[in-house]
C-alpha cells in the first residue's frame, strides 16, 4: 500500500531538509516548511536572487547539477539540484557538524603524524647535540616560528640550539643568567613541575632571540622533563602576538616536550656513561706501538667479541732509556674481568721496570703479587728487553708459560726462541730462562697469543690454523716492516676464521730496521 | 704538475716503496712538497697511483702478498710522516666527518688517503681505520654526532656487511658516503644499498661532502632488496662451508687427478671454492650476475698469471649447479657465469 498522489506534496512540505522549487524564469515557485524557516523573507514569486545567498543563485543560473557548498545564516550547507520538468528542486543539507568533525579528524591526524615523526627522529639518535637540533627544528616548524633548546646551566654557562623555521640549527655556548627570562630558571631546574607559560615578550633577554628574527609577538617557556634529571627547556618564539596555545596545541606541546625531554636525558646519560667507560678503558686498551730506540715495534689486537674493546690478551711497551721493555700476555678468561686483570699486571710490570735487567726477578715479584690478590686468574706472558746495537737489535726474551716467540730470519727460516718457563699466578715459585737473540737488519721477532694458532675455520670450517701455517706465513714475511707482519698474520687468521667465533688475538712484531735514516 | 713530473715521482716512489726503504720514500714525497707540490696532489697523484700499482703487481704475480703488505706499510708511514710537513697544517673550519672501513675490510689505505684529503680541505676528520665493527661505529656516531660518515670497502664479499652498516648509520641520523671498488665501478651497489652518495675517488668524495649530503632517512634493509625474500642468499651463505665440503667431494669423484693432490694443494683448491661460494652468495645478495661473472673473469686472470688455466674453474661451477639446481636465481647465476667464462677462455 502506497501514498496517494496528493499526499506526496504534504510529505515534501514536512521534510526535515529545506527544499526550494525554482522555475525556469529564476523565480521561487515553492518553499517547504524547513526552507521557509531558513529563508524568512522567502515566498513564492520572488526572484531566487532576493531569497538565497549569491553562491546558490549562481549555481541555479549555471544549471549546476553536482552538489555545491556554501554558508547560509552562518551554517554550512550542501545543495543538490533535482530537475522537475522545466523547474528545479534545490535540496539543502546542513553539513556544519559533519564538516567540524572532519576538520577535527584532520587536525588529530596531523598531530599524530607530527608526534610519530618527532618520536622517530628523536629515537634515532643518542647524540646530545643532534637531539637538541631535532627538538629545536621540530618545535620551530610545528609549534612556533623559532625555537630555542636550552640545557640546564653548567656553572654560569648555558648550552643552547636556536632554530628558525626554514633555517639551520645554530649551536652556541654562552655565559648568561637563566633568571633573565621569566620562568626559565624554574623550567631548567626541572622541579617543581611547571606548565608551559606564556610570558611578556618585552621581558625576554636578547640572548634568547636568534639574530635577525625581528620583533617577537609572543614567547612561551616549555619545560623539557627528563627522567629524574632536568633535561632542559624549550623557548618558543612567535612573530604573531597570539600568546596562547589552543587546548589541542597545549596537549601536543606537552606530549612533544615529554618525548624531546626523554631523548635529551637519554643522550646525556649515554654520553656520561661513555665518557666514564672511556676513562676506565684507556689503560686497558693495548697501546698503539710505535718505533722506539731505533727499533720497529708494531702490535695488533682483536678482542673475541665484536662489541668488546678489551679482553684478556694484552701487550705493552715501555721505551725506557737505552733498552726498551715489551710484554705480551694472555690472562685466562675473557671479557671485562680478564681485561681488568691485564690492567693490574700491566701496572705491576710498570712499577717493576727498574728491575728490567733481570726478567726472572720481575716474574717472581709479579707472581707473588698475583698470588696475594683475591683474583684467582693466572697468566702466561713473554718479556722482551730490546736494544739497538747498530745495525743489529739485541733481544733478551723470557717466556713464562706462553707460546714460543718466533724469529723470522732474512733467509725465510723461522726459529723458535729458546726460552721456557712456568706461567704466573699459580705456583709459589716461577722459573724461566732468558734467551738472547740478535736480529740482523730486516729480521723480526713475532709474539702472538693462542687466538692465532687455535683459530678454528679454514675453507672447510673446522680446522685449526695451527703453528705450521703461522710459520709458513712468516717465512714469506722475511725482510718486511713490523706493521706489515702484524697485518699479514691478522688478515690470515681472520680470513681463516671467517664467520666463526674466535678467541682474543694479539700479535706483536719487533723488527730491526732494514734501512738507515739518511743523516 | 706536468704529466712527466708526476710519472717521474710515481716511478721514484715505487722504486723506494718496493725496496722497503721508508726513508727514501719519504724523501721523494718531501722533496716534491718542498718544490711546491700541493699536499693533496702528493696524496692522490703520487701515493695513490703507487698503491694501485702495488695491487697490479700482486695480480700479475710479480710480488707476494707479504710484499704487498710491506709496500702498503711504507706508503702508510709516508702519509704519517707528511703530517709533520708544514704544508699539511690546515685549520679545520668545516664540519666533522668520520672515515672508516667496513668490518672485515683490511685495505685501509684508500680510506686513509680520503681522510687526509678531507683534513687538508678543512674538515675535522676522525679516521677509525680498517675493519671497524658496526657496533663500534654506531657507538662512535652517537657520541660525536658527525655531519657524515664515509665508508670504504674494496672487496665485494663485504657488501652484505656494508649494507647493514649503511642502514645502521642512517638509522642513527648520519648520512653515508660510500666508496671503494666493492661498490662497483659506477657505484651501482652503493645506490642499491641505499647510500646517500657514492664517489669514484677522494677528490669527488671531498667535493660531494662540501656540497652537503642529502639527510639520512631511516629505513629497513629489506626495503632495498625485496629479492631476498626467496631465501636463496640466506641458504647459500649459511651453508657455505658444508657446500665447500660437498663440492670438494664431488670434484674428487669427477677429477681423478685430485687424488694425487698434496694436502697443501687440496687446501688451496678448497680456498678457491670457498671464495667462489662467497662471491656467489654476494651476487645473490645484490642480485647481480655481473658481480659473479666479473669475479670469475678476474680469478681466471689471476690464475693465468700463475700459470694455471682458467678452465679449472668450470668443473666447480658445474658441480655447484648440480648441488643447487633447485634454486632459481643460483642456477641462473651459475649458468650465466659458466657460459661467460667458457666464451672468454
Amino acid at each position: 500500500m502506497g501514498l496517494a498522489d496528493g499526499e506526496y506534496g504534504s510529505v515534501m512540505r514536512a521534510a526535515p531538509s529545506p527544499v526550494l522549487v525554482v522555475g525556469s524564469n529564476g523565480d521561487v515557485l515553492e518553499l517547504n516548511e524547513a526552507a521557509a524557516a531558513l529563508f524568512t523573507i522567502g515566498r513564492p514569486g520572488l526572484p531566487l536572487d532576493d531569497v538565497v545567498p549569491s553562491w546558490l543563485a549562481q549555481a541555479n543560473r549555471q544549471n549546476v547539477r553536482e552538489p555545491v557548498r556554501g554558508l547560509i545564516a552562518g551554517r554550512d550547507f550542501q545543495a543538490l539540484a533535482v530537475p522537475l520538468g522545466s523547474a528545479v528542486a534545490w535540496w539543502l543539507f546542513d553539513v556544519t557538524d559533519h564538516q567540524r568533525t572532519k576538520r577535527l579528524l584532520e587536525a588529530e591526524r596531523e598531530r599524530t603524524a607530527f608526534l610519530v615523526h618527532a618520536s622517530t627522529l628523536l629515537l634515532s639518535s643518542m647524540n646530545l647535540g643532534r637531539c637538541m637540533d631535532i627538538t629545536a627544528q621540530l618545535a620551530a616548524e610545528y609549534l612556533a616560528d623559532a625555537a630555542v633548546v636550552i640545557l640546564p646551566p653548567k656553572l654560569n654557562t648555558l648550552t643552547m640550539v636556536w632554530h628558525e623555521r626554514g633555517g639551520r640549527p645554530v649551536r652556541e655556548v654562552l655565559v648568561a643568567d637563566p633568571a633573565s627570562v621569566p620562568g626559565l630558571d624554574v623550567a631548567l631546574k626541572g622541579f617543581p613541575p611547571v606548565p608551559s607559560r606564556w610570558i611578556d615578550p618585552a621581558s625576554v633577554a636578547a640572548w634568547v632571540i636568534p639574530g635577525g628574527f625581528g620583533p617577537i609577538g609572543s614567547v612561551a617557556v616549555v619545560p623539557l622533563p627528563g627522567q629524574g634529571v632536568p633535561a632542559g627547556a624549550l623557548v618558543l618564539l612567535r612573530k604573531s602576538n597570539r600568546a596562547v596555545f589552543s587546548e589541542d596545541e597545549e596537549v601536543v606541546a606537552r606530549l612533544f616536550a615529554a618525548r624531546a625531554g626523554a631523548a635529551i636525558a637519554t643522550a646525556r646519560l649515554y654520553a656520561e656513561q661513555a665518557s666514564i667507560t672511556e676513562v676506565l678503558m684507556r689503560d686497558l686498551v693495548p697501546p698503539r706501538l710505535e718505533h722506539a730506540g731505533g727499533i720497529e715495534f708494531a702490535g695488533g689486537y682483536l678482542p673475541s667479541g665484536a662489541a668488546d674493546r678489551v679482553s684478556g690478551d694484552f701487550y705493552d711497551l715501555h721505551p725506557a732509556g737505552r733498552e726498551s721493555f715489551l710484554v705480551l700476555g694472555d690472562v685466562c678468561g675473557k671479557g671485562l674481568e680478564a681485561a681488568a686483570m691485564t690492567g693490574k699486571i700491566r701496572n705491576t710490570l710498570h712499577a717493576l721496570l727498574p728491575l728490567a735487567s733481570n726478567h726472572q726477578r720481575i716474574l717472581t715479584m709479579l707472581n707473588s703479587a698475583l698470588l696475594s690478590s683475591r683474583h684467582t686468574r693466572f697468566a702466561t706472558l713473554v718479556l722482551v728487553s730490546a736494544v739497538r746495537e747498530e745495525p743489529r737489535v739485541r733481544l733478551r726474551l723470557t717466556n713464562a708459560g706462553h707460546l714460543p716467540p718466533l724469529i723470522v730470519r732474512n733467509d725465510g727460516s723461522v726459529e723458535e726462541a729458546r726460552t721456557q718457563g712456568s706461567l704466573v699466578g699459580v705456583l709459589p715459585e716461577v722459573h724461566a730462562n732468558t734467551a738472547v737473540v740478535h736480529l740482523e737488519p730486516g729480521e723480526s721477532c713475532v709474539l702472538y697469543t693462542d687466538g692465532v694458532t687455535e683459530a678454528r675455520g679454514g675453507p672447510l670450517g673446522d680446522a685449526f690454523f695451527g703453528e705450521a701455517r703461522l710459520a709458513d706465513a712468516l717465512t714469506e714475511c722475511a725482510g718486511i716492516p713490523s706493521e706489515a707482519i702484524v697485518e699479514r698474520v691478522q688478515v690470515l687468521a681472520t680470513q681463516w676464521i671467517g664467520d666463526n667465533h674466535h678467541d682474543d688475538i694479539a700479535v706483536v712484531a719487533i723488527t730491526a730496521p732494514r734501512h738507515q735514516e739518511a743523516r | 704538475m706536468t704529466q712527466a713530473v708526476a710519472t717521474d715521482l710515481v716511478d721514484r716512489l715505487w722504486s723506494a716503496v718496493s725496496s722497503g726503504d721508508e726513508y727514501a720514500a719519504a724523501g721523494v714525497v718531501f722533496g716534491a712538497l718542498n718544490d711546491g707540490l700541493a699536499a693533496e696532489d702528493a696524496l692522490l697523484d703520487v701515493i695513490a697511483p703507487v698503491q694501485a700499482k702495488v695491487g697490479r703487481e700482486w695480480a700479475a704475480n710479480r710480488i707476494s702478498v707479504a710484499q704487498e703488505h710491506a709496500a702498503t706499510a711504507i706508503n702508510d708511514r709516508v702519509i704519517a710522516a707528511m703530517a709533520h710537513h708544514q704544508v699539511t697544517r690546515v685549520e679545520s673550519r668545516l664540519g666533522r666527518v668520520v672515515v672508516a672501513c667496513i668490518d672485515g675490510e683490511w685495505h685501509a689505505l684508500p680510506a686513509r688517503l680520503l681522510a687526509e684529503v678531507l683534513r687538508l680541505r678543512g674538515w675535522q676528520v676522525e679516521f677509525l681505520g680498517a675493519k671497524v665493527p658496526a657496533q663500534h661505529l654506531i657507538a662512535h656516531l652517537h657520541l660525536t654526532g658527525p655531519d657524515a660518515v664515509a665508508l670504504s670497502s674494496s672487496i665485494a664479499t663485504r657488501l652484505p656487511t656494508a649494507h647493514a652498516t649503511i642502514t645502521a648509520c642512517q638509522a642513527a641520523g648520519v648520512p653515508v658516503l660510500a666508496g671503494g671498488a666493492a661498490f662497483g665501478p659506477d657505484g651501482r651497489y652503493a645506490r642499491l644499498l641505499g647510500a646517500n652518495a657514492w664517489a669514484p675517488d677522494a677528490r669527488r668524495a671531498a667535493d660531494l661532502l662540501a656540497d652537503g649530503l642529502r639527510p639520512a632517512v631511516a629505513h629497513q634493509p629489506i626495503d632495498d632488496l625485496p629479492h631476498l625474500a626467496d631465501q636463496e642468499y640466506t641458504t647459500v651463505a649459511r651453508n657455505a662451508r658444508s657446500l665447500v665440503k660437498q663440492t670438494m667431494a664431488d670434484l674428487t669423484a669427477r677429477l681423478p687427478a685430485m687424488a694425487e693432490y698434496t694436502p697443501q694443494q687440496l687446501e688451496h683448491t678448497a680456498e678457491d671454492i670457498a671464495q667462489i661460494v662467497d662471491f656467489l652468495a654476494t651476487a645473490l645478495y645484490v642480485d647481480s650476475a655481473d658481480l659473479f661473472t666479473g669475479f670469475l673473469r678476474w680469478t681466471a686472470d689471476i690464475l693465468a698469471a700463475r700459470g694455471v688455466p682458467g678452465r679449472v674453474l668450470l668443473p666447480t661451477l658445474d658441480v655447484l649447479a648440480l648441488r643447487l639446481k633447485d634454486f632459481t636465481r643460483v642456477s641462473r647465476l651459475l649458468k650465466e657465469a659458466s657460459d661467460d667464462l667458457d666464451g672468454v677462455l
